[in-house]
């Protein structure tokens, strides 16, 4: 019973603050709503038994992605009326696409309701004696080990071709030059002068 | 009782609520990015919940991977939205034209 009821209470804020983070007119709200979207996703996530999932959706989208998403608004300074020009001429095209995707869809949906699906032998079946999180690393670290570590590198390549686009050198930086600094000989930098007296020093 | 099928129902809605939000918004392409995370998420409750029902573990381990993506793109799109905007002064995609060639 209560889990009927935190199913609907989860879904449905999850939908209705999906709408408003498309629908919203100021960006900043729609990252605030994308966020709301995401918390109850992961609440569905826990009702699932997908804890570990819930707590990489916290932590990763609403800690990282939706921050970022957050100072990119903030920091751009951008007319954002003039961004939802259009939109009332847009409407009934996306309207139409979204109603025949969903009617697509929930007819497949309704298709596969006529049999139900057995697997008869899975990949990895869940265990009943451990935890989510547990059966989880007992299965990522062993059997996908190296789908694990792409998975890094995809990360790796992400944080390297951001930094690399973003990057801006500045012309007014003072910055270190190692070359020019391994170049410099005790000669070229020192000059020992017999200074005459009386004579002001020529620099 | 929560079956399989109010999940499948949820991340449909879900789905289509993407593709709307980037039909709607054609010009202002952060909400557009926003739209695919909200598609990603979509495929996410859809593999957790085979996952769960099927008792098979692959499809979270699956949905990590698809979280460890969604996170590279948004970090390299928004990237490039901002090298856009630094250049041209606006984010108006249906003006981005230069190389059409």
């Amino acid at each position: 019973m209560i889990q009927l009821f935190a199913f609907y209470l989860f879904a449905t804020i999850m939908i209705a603050s999906a709408a408003l983070t498309i629908l919203a007119r100021n960006p900043v709200h729609s990252v605030l709503w994308l966020i709301l979207a995401f918390f109850n996703a992961a609440g569905l996530m826990v009702l699932l038994g997908a804890e570990f999932i819930a707590m990489l959706l916290v932590i990763v989208y609403v800690g990282a992605v939706a921050v970022l998403f957050l100072f990119v608004v903030m920091m751009l300074n951008i007319d954002f009326a003039e961004m939802k020009a259009g939109f009332v001429s847009y409407l009934p095209f996306g309207l139409a696409i979204a109603f025949v995707l969903a009617a697509e869809i929930l007819l497949g949906v309704g298709i596969w309701q006529a049999g139900p699906i057995q697997l008869s032998n899975r990949a990895a079946p869940t265990p009943d004696d451990m935890q989510n999180i547990q059966a989880i690393g007992a299965l990522l670290y062993t059997r996908y080990i190296f789908l694990f570590e792409a998975a890094g590198l995809v990360l790796l390549v992400a944080m390297i071709g951001a930094i690399v686009l973003t990057h801006r050198a500045r012309g007014s930086a003072r910055s270190q030059n190692v070359g020019r600094q391994n170049r410099r000989r005790p000669e070229d930098a020192v000059v020992n002068i017999a200074q005459p007296v009386g004579k002001g020093v020529e620099l | 009782m929560i079956g399989l099928e109010h999940y499948l129902v949820v991340s449909t809605i879900l789905f289509v609520m993407g593709v709307l939000g980037i039909f709607i918004n054609r010009k202002n392409i952060i909400i557009i990015l926003m739209a695919i995370e909200l598609i990603l998420l979509s495929v996410n409750i859809n593999l957790v919940a085979f996952s769960a029902f099927l008792g098979d573990l692959v499809g979270q381990v699956f949905s990590m991977f698809v979280l460890t993506v969604a996170a590279g793109e948004a970090a390299i799109g928004l990237a490039i939205l901002v090298i856009y905007f630094r250049s041209r002064g606006t984010i108006a995609v249906d003006d981005a034209n230069r190389m059409k060639g």
